[in-house]
């Protein structure tokens, strides 16, 4: 009984243990439905899945069902996040334990109640579940934002290498602070046609609608909703790994109120979708670039700090480009989690802002299938892009050293950019190459993305397995992890 | 040594995936049976439409034709209209007249101004026609296979010059499903073997080079071709290929959108594409080896 007590403590009370969870709910949720669908469903995976586990696709509900997958994966993502948040920033430990057992119950429910929703027959109990689960993580993130409330004395910052207000209110918290505040507002964006348009079966993929020129307030709204709260799902990522790396100096000071800037406007600009469309986008552009800045000079300082230590380590004062290079690459967890941040900017952003300005010049010149492929591309690619970020973080602070540190973080680096580089030249095809021709980029590139996405998956699999193999060891590093919190320099407090 | 294997192993991968494309490989040759002439009858009534099954009533009876317009009735087609000067060659393309749509300045509208627009480009083999001695032919191998590469106006022109239209896409999607709301022409599920959609192992597919190519008009009739063996695929009013194949050019003209629609899928799309009330849409003047088209009167 204690066996499992210890191990349940573990798992359900500590902030390691609760990540660990939801990384592998993630990650089984993942791999079991991700078999529904492309080369798995072309490998005749899909039907023996459907037969063994008497799974119900009706046609006309498939919208409905992937949406109601997203966001089962999407809300273990924002509680894992928000796992990390609470142990990073320093709040009250009731308010921290309401927090997580909240949100845990939360989004536990919105898979419990959600899957089978959707995939085995629509049982309105479980579409209650869901919604209940879907409300309790609503509330977490209510008190959330009461807890890290920043204007409070206690929360002025000690270390004035912080970014502060001139009374010295720790703005690194107020960016926390807002980003929470912003997602529930965005949350709600997604709420009220959700609950206009019903069981999540009356629905539509917002990229279907992109090409009507007269859209619904409810169509707009779930446009609005989906890109802001997967931006804002980036933005707490950038937020955490600030704390990760330590974030602090004048970059810090120039950062943060980028950061609150930037998630403000953008947040505000994909609410105006609803009113007014025509200048939505330009507030959007305008935010985004303030907290891609912010983002930027994190990237800046985080190398900086890596190839400084390194060097240090090495009793270097000074070294050439080579030795910093070297020392910049040395750990891929540390520098993978910002490597990541850069990468975006080839195959999400970029992609993004020059489709943007050459949309009537070329993409809609293209058939609406051809035009479709970048746009789920692109918001997949930044949804998996930033659970590697999360994923590499994680490897840190579950203790992965030596060889295996190695394996893991350059494994999920490079094979998960080349799948996104792969992603991104296939949906991009059409630039360069016309329909009658296009197999054989089709086939490269979609061997280059299979490649990729299944190392990744590999890497994740076996440090899931490790940790479970850990779980029945009576002194795992499950024992330590159980007392242990995030490394960050709330330390300083 | 290891390594050097595995940039071996990587390199022959990625190299059989480049295998170069050539558009005149040999296509086998099949009778279907199915006449691309025939025309099959709509009664006025109300149908299910869209993915929510809406009650829709098209208060007329129309016909559709059984097939879609086929390589060798374009290539009649394209000689008749020549000589009588409907359409015309300019330059590398078949052009025509087209009077113009009422610009609305929507966003991203492009007006579309009265001129003559582009049928079908000459000089691509995608077309699979003859041209020689100032006649249009069929090339053997594709003369009863959907004829592509026609964009929006060069279907309606087809369509109008023997006093035929392009379907709405409300007429289409009722002949396409019947009047039960059912997601696939010939019923709720869908099977490799209903229609010609990516991956479906065809007689005519090859993944490593060509990709997926159109099947010939009317191919899943319940026959076996060559030990391919395929399932009666018929929509309830005895239409073929209404799921896959091509996508199929719709007539409607939507205020403020230069946009033309498609239905159908085609044989490069994963089968959720297929169901009936998926629609695609493209700039009218777009050629696509992947889009056909069909006529209603």
């Amino acid at each position: 009984m204690q066996f499992f007590k210890s191990r349940f403590n573990y798992l359900f009370k500590s902030t390691k243990g609760l990540i660990l969870v939801g990384i592998a709910l993630a990650a089984l949720i993942s791999a079991f439905f991700g078999s529904l669908s492309g080369p798995m469903n072309d490998m005749g995976v899909k039907a023996i899945i459907v037969k063994a586990f008497n799974i119900n696709l009706l046609e006309a509900d498939r919208e409905g069902r992937i949406i109601a997958l997203y966001h089962v994966i999407a809300m273990i993502v924002i509680a894992i996040e928000t796992y990390m948040i609470t142990d990073l920033v320093p709040m009250k430990e009731n308010l921290r334990v309401q927090i997580n057992s909240t949100i845990t119950f939360g989004y536990l429910a919105v898979v419990i109640g959600g899957l089978p929703f959707a995939y085995w027959g629509k049982n309105w109990i479980m579409h209650g579940i869901y919604i209940t689960g879907l409300m309790l993580i609503f509330y977490a993130g209510c008190i959330l934002v009461y807890a890290l409330w920043p204007w409070r004395e206690e929360n002025k910052v000690k270390n004035k290498e912080y970014a502060h207000t001139k009374s010295g209110y720790d703005l690194e918290r107020v960016a926390f602070f807002s980003m929470s505040v912003v997602t529930l507002a965005s949350a709600l964006f997604g709420a009220i046609p959700g609950a206009f348009y019903g069981n999540g079966f009356l629905t539509f993929f917002a990229e279907n609608v992109v090409r009507e020129p007269i859209k619904t307030t409810l169509q707009k709204s779930i446009i609005g909703h989906l890109h802001i709260m997967l931006a804002l799902i980036a933005i707490a990522c950038t937020l955490i790994i600030c704390r990760y790396m330590d974030f602090k100096g004048i970059l810090h000071k120039i950062a943060m109120p980028l950061i609150i800037v930037g998630s403000i406007v953008l947040s505000v600009g994909t609410w105006l979708v609803v009113p007014f469309e025509g200048v939505a986008h330009a507030v959007i552009y305008g935010g985004s670039t303030i907290a891609m800045l912010g983002a930027l000079f994190l990237v800046i300082y985080s190398w900086r700090k890596l190839i400084r230590e390194g060097l240090a380590e090495k009793g270097i004062k000074k070294g050439n480009f080579f030795q910093g290079l070297a020392t910049l690459l040395r750990d891929p967890l540390k520098f993978g989690v910002t490597w990541q941040m850069v990468f975006m900017n080839f195959t999400v952003s970029g992609v993004g802002i020059f489709v943007a300005v050459k949309l009537d010049d070329i993409f809609r010149n293209w058939p609406f299938m051809d035009e479709k492929l970048i746009l789920t591309g692109h918001w997949h690619i930044l949804a998996t892009l930033t659970a590697t970020i999360l994923l590499l973080y994680y490897a840190d602070f579950a203790g992965l050293k030596g060889k295996a540190r190695q394996w893991f973080g350059w494994a999920v680096i490079i094979f998960s950019d080349l799948a996104f580089g792969a992603v991104t030249v296939y949906e991009m095809k059409r630039l360069f190459v016309d329909e009658a021709h296009q197999q054989p980029v089709v086939n490269t590139t979609t061997l280059l993305g299979d490649i990729g996405l299944v190392t990744v998956l590999v890497a994740l699999a076996a440090i899931m397995v490790w940790r479970l193999i850990d779980l029945f060891k009576k002194k795992g590093r499950w024992s330590e992890e159980a007392n242990e919190k995030l490394q960050s320099y709330v330390e300083e407090f | 040594m290891k390594k050097i294997f595995f940039i071996i192993l990587l390199s022959a991968f990625l190299l059989s995936a480049c295998k170069p494309v050539d558009l005149n490989t040999p296509a086998p040759i099949y009778d279907t049976g199915i006449d691309p002439n025939s025309w099959a009858k709509i009664p006025s009534g109300t149908f299910l439409s869209g993915q929510f099954k809406h009650q829709v009533n098209i208060d007329y009876n129309y016909e559709m034709m059984v097939t879609a317009v086929t390589v060798d009735q374009f290539a009649q087609y394209l000689n008749e209209a020549l000589a009588a000067g409907t359409i015309k060659i300019s330059g590398d393309e078949i052009v025509g007249f087209y009077p113009g749509d009422p610009f609305n300045n929507g966003r991203h509208e492009e007006e579309i101004l009265a001129g003559d627009y582009n049928h079908l480009p000459l000089n691509n083999p995608m077309t699979r026609l003859n041209y020689e001695g100032g006649k249009f032919s069929a090339q053997e191998m594709w003369a009863n296979h959907p004829q592509t590469m026609v964009s929006w106006f060069g279907a309606k022109a087809y369509c109008e010059y023997y006093d035929w239209r392009l379907p709405t896409e409300l007429e289409w999607e009722k002949a396409a499903r019947g009047v039960d709301g059912r997601p696939f022409p010939w019923g709720e599920t869908i099977e490799r073997n209903n229609a010609n959609l990516i991956n479906s192992r065809d007689p005519f597919e090859d993944m490593s080079s060509l990709g997926s190519r159109t099947t010939p008009v009317g191919f899943y009739n319940g026959k076996t071709y060559d030990g391919y063996v395929t399932l009666n695929s018929p929509s309830p009013f005895g239409i073929y290929d209404m799921a896959g194949n091509v996508w199929e050019w719709t007539n409607n003209v939507y205020e403020q959108q230069h946009y033309r629609y498609l239905r159908g899928g085609s044989k490069d799309v994963y089968e959720n594409y297929l169901r009936v009330w998926v629609r695609n849409s493209s700039i009218p003047t777009y050629n696509s080896p992947g889009f056909g088209f069909r006529c209603v009167r």
